[in-house]
């Protein structure tokens, strides 16, 4: 009889058990999965664990200075991207993953399971949408690379296909202040309200901004940064916004959230709360 | 279910058999192996009730899929001192010493969380002990104790003045020597 739990130990052999087991759940930190097994939601027969796959679980640097491309393996923990390299090479995804739960659900949760789980919540995606992530998918037959805007398909949903894993996400590295703000009940274990990344990038001259927890999936606010990269004054180490084109982008941000009443918040509140976090991100990032 | 499975728990193999594949890692130690020391509070990661350390790095046992777990080393409360069992470590005596024990509940999971942080950083500001403690609830003693227990430990860790309960007393205004 086949093991209920495979315990992949390369990433063609996670596909090859996925194409055996076509209903086969995947296991990387739990702290989704586990909690839906828990209490009933979920009853996999078929598991396979993929967190101890080497291929899976790194950071490397591809390319150098303008151009480089961080690349992180799927089942790379927020523990490991809170401190580290991603402290220097993609700030804000540093800052996003500190505030997920706890240092226990740090030291599991993965940014695979992130991705895949695709809640508008989860921490890391206004993170890789502002900094124009990718995300490298395998099936049994072909990788392929998907935009991060182009990922998420609705609340809970994403383009992975069934039998396709989430091997790696990768962050293009940019020169220039980022930040994260999330609004909540607490400091520790708390899904987000509302929350922003900002990724300034003072080569390509562009603003990028991601939003949480205000739509049926993460979002990006393109207009509204397309319009402050024409407004700012560029210098080789910073940007200069005057208070005038700052509140507009403000109101611009605000205006891309989609936010629904849920028992988190009201879409009001959030609407506001995302104009203030852009407010406030902005004038972190700039003079 | 029939498969046997072995865990590596506290530094000894047992076979796990006859499980649902779905078990987590907190029912396989508490309802099948004997080891009641982790706390089953919430079965949702949010209480820390518990944490136990898989290879080294402190986990909610609840989340962790149990047959997921093979060759890993599994440190629960009741391993933190194998040689003298019945004797308590550092970290559970600055409890018991500061009275950061009430009812109990919460204990296993900060002793190992706090475990888990001191072997790390021998050193931790106050700041850094919030933050190590967060995914850990307790309903009874309003945190003051629990921190000063770890302020108990790290003093007589590192050997300084002031490592008796007494130098503080068990409540009131910091005062620590340094
Ligand atoms: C107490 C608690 C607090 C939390 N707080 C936060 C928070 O503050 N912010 C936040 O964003 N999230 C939070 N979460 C949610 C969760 O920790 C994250 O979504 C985490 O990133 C999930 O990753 P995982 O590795 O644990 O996923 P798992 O639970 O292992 O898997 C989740 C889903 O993704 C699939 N999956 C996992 N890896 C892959 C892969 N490589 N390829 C394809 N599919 C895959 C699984 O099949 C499953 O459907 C919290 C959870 C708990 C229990
Ligand atoms: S029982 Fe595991 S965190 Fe509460
Ligand atoms: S002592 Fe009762 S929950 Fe902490």
């Amino acid at each position: 009889m086949a093991m209920p739990v495979i315990v992949a130990d390369s990433v063609e052999h996670a596909l090859s058990a996925l194409a055996d087991h076509p209903d086969a759940t995947v296991l990387a930190g739990g702290t989704d999965l586990m909690v839906e097994v828990n209490d009933g939601r979920r009853t996999p027969t078929q598991v396979i664990a993929v967190g101890r796959v080497a291929e899976l679980t790194g950071i490397r640097v591809d390319g150098h200075a303008e151009g480089a491309t961080i690349v992180i393996g799927a089942a790379t923990t927020f523990a490991r991207l809170e401190r580290g390299p991603i402290t220097e090479l993609a700030p804000a995804l540093a800052y996003a993953a500190r505030t997920v739960g706890s240092p226990q659900i740090r030291n599991a949760a993965t940014i695979g399971g992130n991705l895949a789980t695709a809640s508008p919540a989860g921490d890391s995606l206004p993170v890789l949408v502002a900094l124009g992530a990718t995300i490298e998918v395998a099936g049994a037959n072909d990788r392929r690379q998907i935009p991060i805007v182009e990922f998420f398909t609705g609340p809970k949903r994403s383009a992975l296909a069934p039998g396709e894993l989430v091997v790696a996400v990768h962050v293009p590295v940019r020169r220039g202040p980022q930040d994260y703000l999330k609004v909540g009940v607490r400091n520790a274990m708390v899904i987000a309200v509302a929350s922003l990344a900002i990724a300034v990038d003072l080569d390509a001259r562009t603003v990028g901004v991601g939003l949480g927890s205000v739509g049926p999936t993460p979002l990006g606010a393109p207009d509204a940064c397309a319009r402050i990269a024409e407004q700012a004054r560029w210098d080789t180490d910073h940007l200069t916004v005057d208070p005038a084109a700052a509140a507009d982008f403000a109101d611009q941000v605000a205006a891309a959230a989609r936010p629904i009443d849920d028992h988190r918040g009201t879409a009001e509140y959030r609407r506001n709360a995302v104009r203030v976090m852009a407010a406030r991100a902005l004038r972190r990032c700039g003079r | 279910m029939s498969e046997i499975y072995v865990l590596r728990v506290n530094g000894e193999e047992h076979a796990v058999a006859d499980a649902w594949s779905g078990e987590s890692l907190l029912y396989v130690l508490r309802e099948r192996l004997g080891f009641p020391g982790a706390k089953s509070g919430c079965e949702q990661g949010e209480c820390g009730s518990c944490s136990v350390l898989v290879d080294g790095v402190l986990v909610c046992a609840c989340l962790v899929l149990a047959a997921s777990a093979v060759e890993t080393e599994i440190v629960t409360v009741e391993g933190l001192q194998p040689a003298e069992r019945g004797e308590m470590s550092d970290v559970q005596r600055a409890f018991v010493e500061t009275g950061a024990v009430q009812c109990g509940f919460c204990t296993p999971g900060l002793i190992m969380a706090v475990h888990a942080l001191l072997d790390h950083d021998p050193d931790p500001s106050d700041l850094v002990v919030r933050e190590a403690i967060s995914g850990n609830l307790c309903r009874c003693t309003g945190y003051g104790r629990i921190l000063e227990a770890v302020e108990v430990a790290t003093r007589r860790r590192s050997g300084g003045p002031g490592s008796g309960v007494g130098a503080r007393g068990v409540s009131g205004p910091e005062v620590v020597a340094e």
